[in-house]
């Protein structure tokens, strides 16, 4: 299968070049059950990638080797040119923007208290912390009047809003977005869609962005990574996948997903 | 057989002896009358040489010091004979007798006097007596209190009802004139099962079950100790040896004056408790402030107030649940963090901290007491106490922490913060609730658990309820049992506002 790596033709220069993230054999089991067979992938600077596959593929799998919340059984993970190892793992953490479905917001802290939790840690200075934060409401059009509320007093979207914030604050390399949109009634996802792909765009952000809606995949995605049973079955444009589908899987997936506007 | 009944041994020793012990002469004694009076000579109590009548010299001679009279006491001078003799002579002005040994080995004579009686025959040896001090120190039987109250005997009589029941009697008992033979005769007992045994075995035969009853002396401090229940006499076999001062007529009026405020003051409950705080303590001063300090409605509790004795029960009461609480606090919320992870520590730590919970509480304090540190004191209240407290915040902290979502934890983690920063500022306060919850029934319990630790002399709202126990006061009990009940609603309602300030907002939305 590995050798259908869309990246495996790519010259290898090229390749190392742009990558920020590379997943070099990297595999991982959970008992009998291989949650990722050994895979290669790089996410290249200033693009967002989307991962996509049906519930169980190994999407997660990638998303938490890669935030190190997991160690791969084999092979091994670099982040911007150095393997990731368990003394600087805790260090590369704070160069990646993690955001979860439900916003992971401590609800014993303010969406203040949430945003500047690790620039407190880091040694940030108040003047610094305060000017960030209205930069980062503006981005995200959180009115900063909001900000001493705590999550349980935000609606859905405000939360993502304040967890992205939270991602964003200590201006990562990387951002991991774990199914951001997943939770919010459709209105609210679609204003919510229009403002990430702004920012993304503004920040010319590095995105890691894990989705199983197909509409929404090609809406962000500037490259797509189809995930089954634990492998990435094809990585590139939608059209890509359309024209070129590596494996009859990406053509039964994308027409599982009817009515999709492909644009 | 030992001092624990002496007034009977001593009666069969000296009993036989006869002729007069001494003879007054008038001029003499009014002589001395004047001259004790006028020079303010320390009053000479003098005791037999047992505990009760040890005890009892010291309660004579605190009661006149603190009436402002000086008392001097010679403990355990010796037997009636010599005790009567230095009354008689001046060496001493008073001590402590019994009616039945007054009759039969002072005034030598086998007819039941009436008080009056007697009160006219010491009169000529210059001599008067107190009334009774209100316990009657005679043979008696006894049974556990247990089986007494399951089968339903309070009285001698009762045992007719049970003639399975097997008795264990001393051997002096079986053979003694007023003892066995003629009390089964007058209570027309059923039982044929009786057996000869000595005195301190019968004791651990009774404990057993080898034996249902025994014989003792009503005042013994072993049936406190062994929580017997004396059966009462209801036909009233037994010769009265009710407990009394005897005292020189020259003695001041001060002081006679002072001595009588002592009569009807002690029952027999009481008096066990004291001797078996002598007994226990070798401490005859300590056991004879016992009854001072316990001497509710007596009229001579110098010192105290009721307020007071409130405050100082409550303060010690808040003592020791506050610090029990402290340690478990400090100890139950790191095991807790450690049983939250699993695994066979989590596991062992839970366990350990559940099987000390269904431990009852007083065998406990019996497990503790016995070990070396520990022993009759606080810190034992303040060790059972701390276990007691331990398993609600373990559980409490352990579930609190297992209970926050895993996305939560892997966003904490994923942030980049620092182990001990997500449990300081993340896991703990978002487990806080469930935290101080535990705290709060720890500390409800102990309240509760903490008038256990009167029975180990560690003082708090315990000692009003355990005396009024002792001495079937319910007014004492509840002295002791509205403020620890008060007490408890009153932590409950701290721990409420105190959630108010340590629950972040956020949680409390």
């Amino acid at each position: 299968m590995q050798t259908k790596n869309f990246q495996a033709v790519l010259p290898a220069s090229l390749v190392s070049m742009s990558a920020l993230i590379r997943l070099i054999d990297a595999s991982k089991r959970y008992g009998d059950a291989a949650a990722l067979h050994p895979t290669n992938l790089s996410i290249e600077r200033g693009k967002t990638n989307v991962v996509i596959g049906p519930s169980g593929c190994g999407k997660s799998t990638l998303l938490r080797l890669i935030i190190g919340l997991i160690e791969p059984d084999s092979g091994s993970i670099e982040f911007d040119d150095a393997s990731v190892t368990a003394d600087n793992v805790a260090l590369l953490r704070r160069r990646i923007g993690y955001v979860i479905q439900e916003g992971g917001l401590f609800p014993h802290l303010t969406a203040r208290g949430n945003v500047v939790l690790m620039a407190k840690h880091v040694g940030k200075s108040q003047e610094e912390m305060q000017s960030r934060l209205l930069e980062l409401c503006e981005l995200t059009r959180f009115s900063d009047n909001l900000l001493p509320r705590y999550p349980v007093e935000l609606s859905g979207g405000q939360r993502q809003r304040v967890s992205l914030m939270r991602a964003l604050m200590l201006s990562p390399q990387l951002l991991l977005l774990d199914e951001p949109l997943g939770a919010l009634d459709p209105l609210v996802r679609a204003a919510l869609q229009k403002d990430l792909k702004e920012i993304f765009a503004r920040l010319r952000q590095t995105v890691l962005f894990v989705t199983h809606d197909l509409a929404e995949a090609i809406y962000f995605g500037d490259e797509i990574v189809l995930m089954n049973g634990g492998r990435i079955v094809q990585k590139g444009s939608i059209i890509d996948l359309r024209e070129k589908p590596a494996d009859p899987f990406v053509l039964e997936f994308i027409n599982a997903q009817r009515g999709v506007a492909l644009t | 057989m030992n001092s624990a009944h002496p007034v009977l041994v001593e009666r069969d020793r000296r009993a036989r002896r006869a002729g007069s012990l001494c003879k007054p002469s008038l001029p003499i004694v009014l002589f001395f009358t004047v001259l004790f009076s006028a020079n303010a000579q320390p009053i000479i109590i003098g005791s037999k040489k047992f505990t009760e009548s040890y005890v009892l010299g010291e309660i004579a001679k605190r009661t006149l010091t603190d009436a402002e009279i000086p008392a001097e006491h010679r403990q355990g001078m010796g037997g009636t004979i010599i005790l009567w003799q230095a009354l008689c002579g001046g060496q001493i002005d008073v001590y402590p007798e019994y009616t039945g040994t007054i009759a039969q080995e002072i005034l030598k004579t086998d007819r039941a006097l009436s008080r009056d009686e007697i009160r006219d025959s010491l009169a000529k040896f210059g001599v008067a007596m107190t009334e009774p001090l209100g316990f009657n120190n005679t043979y008696a039987l006894v049974m556990r209190h247990s089986e007494a109250q399951q089968l339903g005997v309070r009285t001698i009589s009762d045992l007719r009802k049970h003639p399975e029941l097997k008795i264990g009697l001393t051997h002096e008992f079986l053979d003694r004139q007023d003892g066995w033979q003629p009390l089964r005769e007058r209570y027309a007992l059923p039982q044929r099962n009786v057996i000869g045994i000595d005195h301190a075995l019968g004791y651990s035969a009774l404990a057993n079950g080898s034996i249902n009853v025994k014989d003792a002396y009503s005042t013994d401090a072993k049936i406190e100790q062994n929580d017997l229940v004396v059966l009462e006499d209801d036909f009233q076999f037994f010769p009265k040896y009710e407990a009394l001062f005897l005292f020189r007529l020259s003695m001041p009026t001060n002081a006679i004056a002072a001595l009588r405020r002592l009569e009807g003051t002690l029952d027999e409950k009481r008096m066990i408790r004291l001797n078996a705080e002598a007994e226990r303590t070798k401490n005859y001063t300590r056991a004879a402030n016992l009854y001072f300090e316990r001497g509710a409605g007596s009229g001579n509790t110098a010192g105290e107030s009721f307020p007071q004795k409130l405050a100082r029960w409550t303060l010690r009461h808040l003592q020791l649940a506050g610090f029990s609480l402290m340690l478990s606090v400090i100890f139950g919320i790191p095991l807790g963090i450690v049983a939250s992870r699993g695994g066979a520590t989590g596991q062992a730590i839970l366990g350990f901290a559940s099987i000390v919970q269904t431990i009852p509480s007083l065998a406990l304090l019996a497990l503790l007491v016995p070990l070396p540190f520990f022993g009759i004191s606080i810190r034992t209240a303040i060790a059972a106490l701390f276990l007691y407290g331990l398993l609600p915040i373990v559980r409490n902290t352990a579930s609190g922490l297992q209970d926050i979502p895993r996305s939560l934890r892997e966003s904490a983690i994923a942030l980049g913060l620092s182990p001990i920063t997500r449990l300081w500022e993340i896991y703990l306060p978002m487990a806080s609730r469930s935290i101080l919850s535990g705290i709060k029934t720890s500390a409800v319990i102990n309240i509760g658990t903490a008038t256990l630790a009167a029975l180990i002399g560690a003082g708090g709202l315990g000692e009003p309820i355990l005396s009024g126990l002792n001495l079937n006061d319910h007014v004492t009990i509840l002295q002791g049992a509205i403020p620890a009940a008060l007490l408890a609603l009153l932590v409950q309602w701290f721990f409420d506002l105190l959630d108010r300030v340590l629950i972040p907002k956020g949680l409390r939305l």
